[in-house]
């Protein structure tokens, strides 16, 4: 065969072969992503049942934990609307009032109950100096 | 010591203005005094942020805390050694740590290569000041380290505790070892585009430092992971975090270039695509550097406080737009000169590994950028989770891994049916008699891990085979006995072997991911003192509760631990004793009480971890301390009513008393304790997969004796005129 024309069907196979891992990713990553909503927009929203949400936002003081569930409230980052939350199972060590966190719900009722092994505390070590100290 | 420190970060700055500026006015007017001046002005500006680097450690190893930065991030408890590395869990410190190796960095290469690459050089040098410019910038005029406290403090708030482990705290210097060497090819490939000297010469040169930075980014990343496995409580040591992607991304397309580069120096191709390759990851690590600092993405990570988002990404754009351009605009010079002969080949084979590195470079990219995508589309954001990326991220690792299997073994140019007969047989036998003895021996769980486990065989097997027909070749030749012919195999051909050494370790690494994702069990439990929990073939029995006080070297309390002791062991075999507690660090919140700010502060887990190569019993507790609380706070109150007529010396010592008191009833009454049990098949096959593919990377990256040249002697012309007749057996 002609070595250009071999080297053009090389070139077409590769570029089909990377369309279709684009295409695929794309396809999957949007059916399989959960939207990420703040506390303020599930509370002013009718939220589908069963519908996943990924919620950020910053824990209320005063959650309760008994035995490996815990109960506690998600406020906005920068508001005061907040959204009751439940959690089944062990918490990550830098959990504690006023972090913020990531966690995908599901709605139950007038709570939201977080999916087990989906509850992120963002670590608070790097890059957030108190400049008011300054 | 602020003043003075401040005063090297304008020094350093100063220096890489100046330098810049002055290599390219060298190089534009002939000026070979200007380009040397530049030169020096990069040892300047690695002298001056050694210094700034210096006065820092200091202040941190004093406690002083007149500086602003060793008052939020250290303390007169943190131990010496954490003092000494909290600086980069600062965004001030890891910006000057930054600047620290890239100044060091950039002299050595320069240094290096001052009676080489001339033409090169003077552009080079102005694109590692340019660098150099933009974090001494931002170090003076938005993030410096030298800030001096407002409202002095006599307690720093202290290192993190979950930094708190020696693995981290060498993590970040790692990888920005691997950021700050990868600014070196990169510089490189710009003035090599701009002086259009494109032929393979500043790729001979920058070649180490492109190992050396593959090999510290790629430890950095391994050191991170293990740290997520030790220190963390949820028994991973991957979950797809942007930030972690960051750090992988310009690992994998390095990977790449190691590969192809391996082509233009032989066969003159692949020169658009290899300095696109170091461009992109050029590219990639400052953007690894942008995510963490920005915020836009969701991470683990907190990084919302930071400015530097757009200073970060106006470097980011200027080096895209200046690459796109270089590169489209030297495109005819860039032309290959040689064509690919067949896809029966190594170029062939290499290609298709670049082409796989890439595709995983771009899922990785997609999944980290996606919530920025998905607002781009639909208005809002969504995050995709640890499935999708594994669904195309396993594919492309198992294509990858038969591509370094037949690589290695295949001809240059083109492959015949005897030349593949003879190279793939016993590779492929190696496979299939692995595959066979785990289907005898009955792991047949999970037909991905089946898939790796036989590639692996076969990968290793092609080495192996390798290893072999050099050793015996050698052995023919020179009568030397087996071992000191290995070791003369490999010294003779560092490149090769060492590249082999890489190959086996990345192998036991991913058998080790693709044992331990496929078989790992877990088990999250409540349990009192003694009950048992069975996990696997594993029965775990929580035997006592165990409280301490931890006191720092100054006397001063650092930590309070609860924890268990558990007895682990298979039903009827031997028996081992662990022990996993949860670190309580007080608070310096003056809103809270005397007592609860002991229990109000940061946590850390530490992990239970019987580690060996077949599996790891892995257990972390969170003890419940709720029983406690109306003790802490009836504490609170007492100490508030009696503040006034104690002395604080006495107040300490009731202090002490009440703490004693707490953690003796936390042991004589305990309560149920959460405990999160794993059983991880072959975790440790990552760390051990770690540390041969350092090895093979010192064996590949490390000089020749006597420098780069080599004295041809008669008998060497031989064996290159021998290896010129037969192309499919010249070492890559």
């Amino acid at each position: 065969m002609d070595p250009s024309r071999k080297r053009s069907i090389r070139f077409v196979v590769a570029l089909s072969a990377a369309l279709l891992l684009a295409t695929a990713l794309a396809y999957t990553s949007f059916s399989a992503s959960t939207e990420a909503r703040q506390p303020s927009e599930l509370a002013s929203a009718t939220p589908a049942p069963g519908e996943k949400y990924q919620l950020v936002g910053k824990v209320v003081a005063g959650y309760k934990t008994s035995g490996n569930v815990t109960h506690f409230r998600v406020r906005d980052r920068d508001g005061t609307v907040s959204v009751p939350v439940t959690y089944k199972g062990n918490l990550p060590d830098p959990f504690r009032a006023d972090r913020e966190i990531v966690i995908d719900v599901v709605k139950k009722g007038a709570v939201y109950e977080g999916q087990p092994g989906t509850l992120v505390t963002k670590c608070p070590s790097k890059f957030t100096a108190d400049k008011s100290q300054t | 010591m602020l003043v003075a420190g401040q005063a090297c970060l304008i020094v350093a700055l100063c220096s890489a203005v100046y330098g810049a500026g002055a290599s390219l006015y060298g190089a534009r007017a002939r000026r070979p005094e200007f380009v040397a001046s530049g030169r020096r002005a990069v040892y300047a500006m690695a002298g001056a942020s050694t210094l700034a680097f210096v006065l820092l450690e200091i202040a941190f190893v004093n406690s002083d805390f007149e500086f602003a930065v060793v008052a939020s991030h250290s303390s007169t408890t943190t131990p010496l050694f954490y003092r000494l590395t909290a600086m980069w869990s600062s965004q001030e410190g890891s910006l000057l740590l930054w600047l620290f190796l890239l100044g060091v960095w950039s002299s050595v290469i320069l240094y290096v290569t001052r009676h080489r690459l001339r033409a090169l050089a003077p552009y080079a040098q102005a694109v590692l000041l340019g660098y150099g410019v933009f974090f001494a910038g931002l170090l003076v005029f938005l993030e410096s380290p030298f800030r001096r406290i407002a409202n002095p403090v006599a307690e720093g708030t202290g290192l993190n505790p979950l930094l708190r482990d020696p693995g981290m705290m060498i993590h970040p210097p790692m990888l920005y070892s691997g950021y700050t060497l990868l600014a070196i090819p990169f510089a490189f490939a710009v003035a090599a585009l701009i002086t259009r000297r494109l032929d393979a010469e500043w790729i001979r040169s920058t070649r180490p430092f492109t190992l050396f930075a593959w090999l510290a980014l790629g430890f950095g990343i391994v050191l991170g992971a293990r740290w997520s496995y030790h220190e963390l409580d949820w028994g991973g040591y991957w979950m797809w975090d942007p930030v972690e992607n960051a750090s992988l991304m310009p690992w994998l397309t390095a990977t790449a270039f190691l590969h192809s580069v391996m082509i233009q120096e032989r066969r003159g191709m692949l020169r658009i695509w290899n300095v696109s390759l170091v461009l992109a990851t050029g590219v990639l690590a400052i953007l690894g550097t942008f995510l963490v600092r920005s915020g836009v993405l969701q991470s683990i990570h907190a990084f919302g406080a930071s400015t530097l988002g757009v200073p970060f990404l106006l470097l980011i754009g200027g080096m895209i737009a200046a690459s796109i351009y270089l590169v489209a605009t030297r495109a005819d010079q860039l032309r290959s000169r040689n064509r690919l002969d067949s896809l029966l080949s190594r170029e062939a084979i290499f290609l298709l590994n670049n082409l796989l590195l890439v595709a995983l470079c771009f899922v990785i990219f997609w999944g980290t950028f996606f919530p920025l995508i998905a607002e781009a589309v639909t208005g809002r954001q969504r995050n995709i989770g640890p499935p999708v990326y594994e669904q195309f991220v396993v594919p492309l690792a198992l294509l990858l891994v038969l591509a370094t299997g037949i690589g290695p073994v295949i001809a240059w140019r083109r492959a015949t049916a005897a030349n593949l007969r003879r190279n793939l047989t016993k590779p492929a036998i190696a496979g299939l008699v692995v595959l066979a003895a785990l289907i005898a021996l009955g792991v047949t769980g999970s037909v991905t891990a089946l898939i790796m486990f036989t590639l692996a065989g076969f990968v290793l097997g092609g080495i192996v085979q390798e290893l072999w027909r050099g050793v015996r070749a050698r052995r023919a030749a020179s009568r030397e006995p087996l071992p000191l012919a290995f070791v003369s195999l490999v010294r003779r051909n560092r490149r090769r072997y060492g590249g082999y050494f890489v190959h086996v370790g990345i192998i036991v690494m991913f058998v080790g991911v693709a044992a331990s994702s496929s078989f790992k069990e877990v088990h999250d439990v409540s349990l009192n003192p003694g009950e048992k929990a069975r996990v696997g073939d594993y029965e775990f029995t929580y035997v006592e509760p165990t409280a301490e006080i931890h006191a720092a070297p100054n006397g001063r309390l650092e930590r309070i631990a609860f924890g268990a002791h558990l007895r682990v062991g298979k039903a009827g075999g031997d028996t081992k004793l662990l022990h996993t507690s949860k670190d309580y660090f007080p608070s310096q919140d003056p809103s809270l009480g005397p007592v609860s700010r002991f229990f109000d502060g940061e946590t850390t887990t530490e992990v239970a971890l019987d580690a060996s190569l077949y599996n790891d019993i892995w257990a972390a507790v969170a003890p419940d301390i709720v029983r406690l609380r109306d003790r802490i706070e009836e504490g609170d109150r007492l100490f508030e009513r009696a503040a006034d007529d104690l002395t604080g010396e006495q107040a300490g010592q009731f202090l002490a008393l009440a703490l004693r008191g707490l953690t003796e009833r936390y042991t004589e009454n305990p309560p149920a304790a959460r405990f999160r049990l794993e059983v991880n098949p072959m975790v440790s096959w990552l760390w051990v997969g770690a540390l041969i593919i350092v090895f093979g990377g010192l064996v590949a990256g490390w000089p020749p004796r006597g420098g780069t040249s080599r004295t041809v002697t008669a008998k060497y012309a031989a064996r290159v005129g021998r290896e010129v007749r037969e192309p499919e057996r010249v070492p890559a």
